[in-house]
């Protein structure tokens, strides 16, 4: 197959084609979704603004309101990882601290987020608190069980060799385990990142008044279904992004594990 | 009494594993000593134990009842005094060839600049000066296990435990490795722990060859290797090789034949 065609480009504009045709043949109920080309001009407007002043609440908002779910995303994330991540080692490393914490966060982690709102709104009110809460516990989980994961999956052998060469066990688990595991922690940090974006959405819909979720229930309520679709495809291009920013990191991190995929 | 000139000893060494409810007889009443400076080789099947032993002697693992000995004192942890070449080359896969050899280095708080002086010696000692920002990834078989054996070299261990190290790599490789490590052992004269179940190999090496049985592992028969050093390839087309090669091979094979009359399958 030559390389150069972008195939990735056939299902969406496949979609897209479909969908106006759809609109534009009234196989959905007239007025209740707008046609792709609405779309792109509601979101160009929500970007860049209207030549004329306008009345729109959405004229030019877009940025500021990315900003703020990013912003949230961002810190809820960093969160989430620098407890996540410590803590899953010493949880894969320590069998008393598994033993400890362990249990309670397998029994906390099916309780899915959105039902923390109401418990997350009353501790933390309208506020940012409530959705960096949300976000941070969400990303938690993944990060934390798939460090988990990784520190366990440690090769034995390879624990053996630092030990007979003198290591102690911090060095260990700074220089072997730690390395060792990171693959596994970038799968956690990916898996993390959606989630956190899930979690922002849900966030700003009811915990606070900024932001693409608010925009996007908010919208909803007044009847821009344009607006909606826009923000669906803001928070799906920023959440490609994010994780295409951690894969980076990943690639740049791991460069050991493609030379083994190639050797 | 512990030999105070034994460099290791074992004791009346028993050891157990337990599976599932199953306790399964891995080593029985094993007597063994390395004098110092001795080459010592362990041949046996595989199966027989031969690991379990050197893990014991390494450090990894406790016997059942008994005593490990180094140097006269129990053994209780691994220690770069004992330092360890695996069947796998078990290097650390993020780390350069460099930074896998001054590992333990580091670990010890050795400066830099003399790190990197032992360092390059030992590579060089294992011919592989130059190598030292590749990757393992990027090495053949052979070559990651020389830098398992640099890496255990720049850190002058006592005592070099050595499980199969050239088990996994092909035949010709591991001609060549049994030519390093005798020029490297002719150098150090470092007492050596060698598994192995290649007849030749054993012979080729060491000083002496403790022949093991199948399980429960026990020593057979310690036998003295008094062929002339230095030694090369060409040792083993020798008279006195072949007729002790006979001898272990008249063993190993008296040896299959009981295990073959006492197996649960055959007394049916």
């Amino acid at each position: 197959m030559p390389r150069r065609v972008p195939w990735f480009l056939l299902l969406p504009l496949g979609f897209l084609l479909l969908w106006h045709v759809a609109v534009q043949q009234r196989w959905v109920t007239e007025g209740l979704i707008p046609a792709p080309a609405q779309v792109a001009e509601s979101w160009y407007r929500w970007i860049f603004g209207t030549p004329t002043r306008s009345l729109s609440p959405y004229s030019g908002t877009w940025v500021a309101n990315v900003v703020y779910s990013a912003r949230r995303v961002i810190q809820g994330f960093l969160l989430a990882a620098l407890i996540g991540i410590p803590l899953g080692l010493f949880i894969g490393w320590n069998r008393l601290i598994a033993r400890v914490v362990d249990p309670s966060i397998q029994l906390l982690r099916p309780v899915p987020i959105t039902a923390w709102l109401p418990f997350a709104i009353a501790v933390f009110g309208i506020y940012d608190a409530s959705a960096l809460f949300l976000i941070g516990l969400g990303a938690f989980y993944p990060i934390v069980v798939n460090t988990t994961h990784g520190v366990r999956d440690t090769n034995l052998l390879l624990l053996r060799a630092a030990r007979m060469l003198g290591a102690r066990e911090t060095t260990v688990l700074a220089k072997v385990v730690f390395p060792s595991a990171l693959p596994a922690i970038f799968t956690g940090l990916r898996l993390g990142i959606g989630v956190a974006w899930t979690a922002v959405i849900v966030a700003e819909m009811i915990a606070v008044k900024s932001g693409l979720g608010y925009v996007l229930w908010d919208a909803y309520y007044v009847g821009r279904m344009d607006i909606c679709i826009a923000t669906m495809f803001s928070v799906g291009l920023l959440g490609f992004v994010s994780d295409r920013v951690i894969q980076g990191a990943a690639l740049l991190l791991l460069r050991w594990r493609t030379l083994e995929a190639h050797a | 009494m512990p030999d105070a000139r034994a460099a290791v000893e074992l004791r009346h060494v028993d050891k157990e594993f337990s599976k599932g409810a199953r306790r399964i007889e891995a080593l029985q009443a094993i007597d063994f000593t390395v004098a110092p400076n001795e080459f010592s080789a362990v041949l046996g099947p595989s199966g027989c134990g031969k690991s379990t032993l050197l893990n014991m002697v390494a450090g990894f693992d406790r016997p059942t009842r008994g005593d490990v000995l180094f140097n006269g004192a129990p053994v209780v942890a691994p220690d770069p005094r004992r330092a360890v070449v695996f069947q796998e080359p078990a290097l650390f896969p993020w780390y350069t060839v460099f930074d896998n050899v001054v590992f333990g280095l580091k670990a010890r708080g050795v400066p830099a600049d003399e790190r990197r002086a032992r360092a390059a010696a030992a590579l060089e000692q294992v011919g592989l000066g130059g190598f030292e920002r590749s990757y393992p990834a990027e090495l053949s078989g052979g070559m990651k296990q020389r830098v398992g054996i640099a890496r255990v070299l720049v850190m002058e261990p006592e005592v070099l435990l050595m499980d199969e190290p050239f088990g996994s790599l092909d035949a010709q490789t591991r001609s060549l490795m049994q030519e390093l490590l005798l020029s490297v052992w002719e150098r150090g004269h470092q007492t050596v722990v060698f598994i192995t179940h290649d007849v030749e190999e054993a012979l080729l090496l060491a000083d002496s060859v403790s022949v093991m049985t199948a399980r429960p592992g026990r020593i057979k028969k310690r036998l003295a290797v008094e062929l002339p050093r230095p030694r090369s390839l060409e040792t083993t087309t020798s008279a006195r090789f072949n007729e002790l090669k006979r001898e272990v091979l008249a063993l190993i094979r008296d040896e299959s034949l009981r295990a073959a009359r006492e197996a649960p399958g055959a007394a049916r």
